[in-house]
């Protein structure tokens, strides 16, 4: 048997059914190794007293019909869990303690999960590299002093570290899709309603969506079935019928559209980005899917439309962090004041500097211009999409437009920042699922993802191209455990 | 268009974000940049297009108004600032 921390989730449950290992030991292997890996930062808060007592309880009476049978997992701080400090990597909530559970982390425990603790994020989920955080950077354990995307960068660099067998993430304009591709794992972003958003610190509730972040896409497949569900404590969540995604994986793709972009073959990408896709497109063909050249028309526009639609929500939702009720507070002589200091203390310069650009574009006499303007821009996004979808039954592009960067690379530069994600952020804005898998390396042997994007609800279908791609491609992440502590 | 340290000081105040004159500057050179980057919208004519609004394209559900929860008073003030047993505090509103 291989070391416990670098199986799959699919080899861990398979081990715990088969009575091969226990929870306790998972448990132990897991948090052995995050005491030894601190330099990587991916922990916020740990869980691992509680962890082990839980590990041992489940150990003492198994429920092996779970689909996550005492399996421990650490997740992003970004959902709300029932007793555990949950900051959303914020100072102003820094002592925060929900008395409430997120539905997603609600669902893993119900299958038999147990919280090893909650990992770091960009601040409110705000940022592409984690550098946002409070809690400060995330070390991408591909490379020393490389950022490990962002927002979900806790989470990405913790899947490709073996620090959790698998993770769930948040992604707003690509925080699942970019830091897997960063760290050579496998992140889904999911069909808009897919998940509930109910008890996920929000940062902009029309894009917001929870996904799997894992090792391979089998074990993406399985997380998603556990965390997908209706909710009626979601107004958005959608009521239909979702697959048994893992049951239902399969490699075979012949005859499957696969639509090639020709708007994502942007300005300055790099060749080997060129060459990854390239590479995809033939092994697409290999395993017998057509592929038909697409056009998605307004994709230069998406950027500039979620700069102003992500904002001009998150401006909204935050302005719920006053210090009255919960949270940071900085006194002030009267209460104008105190909200003042308190917003001006507690928030990091990114979500600050957001905060402005949504109060700008929704105050008096600028609306019309600004975020009606977005809005009808994002319905010509997602007409793009209807569109293409008439003709194919899948799109595959690149995830981003480079590999990781070293951190305090692009920090100064908000806009060159916000440039990661322009491969990502228009699934967002149309609604879509869309999944991000390792497909090769640069030639600084950092790893390089092919984003896989489906029709709504149609999961099952870009999981299945998935595991075909991921077949052919037989990525390999090679870590070499740099960071380890004694 | 480009935006005014005077604007940004008024956006900060309907933000209830304090900011000082050095950060202000800061901001002013960081939002005109991204105001430029977004001004690329107004390429497309949008005249006869409707606003997305929702992705989900769905009506919201009505529920029964039924009380779910009980005396969660402690629960909901655990997280408060400053200590008090029945309320939140606040500076004094009224003189």
């Amino acid at each position: 048997m291989s070391d416990i921390t670098s199986q799959s989730l699919f080899e861990l449950t398979s081990n715990i059914k088969e009575k091969k290992l226990s929870s306790e030991e998972i448990t132990k292997a897991f948090i052995n190794r995050a005491e030894r890996s601190k330099k990587l930062n991916v922990y916020v808060t740990d869980n691992f007293e509680k962890a082990i007592d839980q590990s041992k309880k489940f150990d003492s009476n198994p429920n092996l019909d779970f689909k996550l049978p005492g399996i421990p997992i650490a997740v992003k701080d970004l959902f709300c869990t029932n007793g555990v400090r949950t900051t959303a990597g914020s100072k102003i909530l820094n002592n925060f303690v929900p008395t409430y559970e997120s539905t997603v982390t609600q669902n893993l425990w119900s299958q038999g999960a147990i919280l090893l603790g909650k990992l770091n994020c960009d601040e409110f989920a705000m940022g592409s590299s984690n550098e946002t955080s409070f809690f400060g950077n995330v070390q991408n354990p591909v490379g020393e002093n490389l950022v490990p995307g962002g927002s979900s960068g806790g989470s990405s660099a913790a899947v490709a570290a073996n620090l959790t067998p698998v993770t769930i993430g948040t992604d707003t304009g690509g925080s699942i899709r970019q830091p897997a591709s960063f760290t050579g794992t496998v992140g889904l972003k999911p069909t808009y309603g897919s998940c509930s958003r109910y008890g996920i610190v929000a940062f902009a509730s029309s894009l917001d969506q929870a996904g799997p972040m894992t090792k391979n896409v089998r074990d993406c497949s399985m997380l998603l079935e556990v965390i997908s569900s209706f909710d009626q404590k979601d107004s958005t969540s959608i009521d239909y019928k979702r697959n048994y995604y893992s049951n239902e994986l399969t490699k075979d793709i012949k005859g499957k559209k696969i639509g090639i972009p020709k708007e994502y073959r942007v300005d300055n990408m790099p060749d080997e980005i060129e060459q990854l896709w390239k590479n995809g497109i033939s092994y697409a063909k290999d395993c017998g899917a057509e592929i038909i050249d697409i056009s998605l028309p307004h994709t230069n526009y998406a950027l500039p439309t979620y700069y102003i639609v992500a904002p001009a929500e998150a401006s909204s939702n935050l302005a719920r962090y006053d210090g009255v009720k919960y949270g940071f507070r900085s006194p002030g002589q009267n209460l104008i004041e105190m909200y003042e200091k308190t917003r001006s203390e507690g928030f990091g310069d990114e979500v600050k500097r957001r905060i402005m650009i949504g109060t700008y574009v929704l105050s008096s006499g600028y609306y019309d211009a600004y975020y009606l303007k977005a809005q009808k821009v994002r319905q010509l996004i997602k007409k793009d999409f209807d569109d293409a979808f008439s003709k194919v039954d899948a799109i595959l592009t690149p995830s981003t437009p480079s590999s990781a960067f070293k951190i305090g690379e692009k920090t100064n530069d908000p806009v060159s920042m916000y440039l990661n994600d322009i491969f990502t952020v228009p699934i967002n804005l149309a609604g879509l699922p869309g999944i991000s898998i390792p497909a090769g390396k640069d030639k600084n042997n950092y790893p390089l993802g092919l984003q896989v994007i489906g029709k709504p609800f149609d999961e099952q279908n870009i999981l299945n191209i998935s595991y075909a791609l991921e077949d052919k491609i037989n990525f390999k992440n090679d870590i070499s455990d740099w960071w380890l502590s004694e | 268009m480009s935006i005014d340290l005077k604007t940004v000081k008024h956006i900060s105040k309907l933000a209830r974000i304090s900011i000082d004159d050095e950060k202000a500057n800061k901001l002013k050179g960081d939002l005109n940049n991204i105001f430029e980057f977004i001004e690329k919208l107004n390429e497309l004519d949008t005249d006869n297009v409707k606003a997305l609004t929702s992705i989900a394209e769905t009506t919201l559900r009505f529920r029964k108004d039924e009380i779910k929860s009980e005396n969660i008073r402690e629960k909901i003030l655990k997280n408060s600032p400053e200590e008090n047993k029945d309320f939140f505090v606040v500076p004094k509103v009224v003189e």
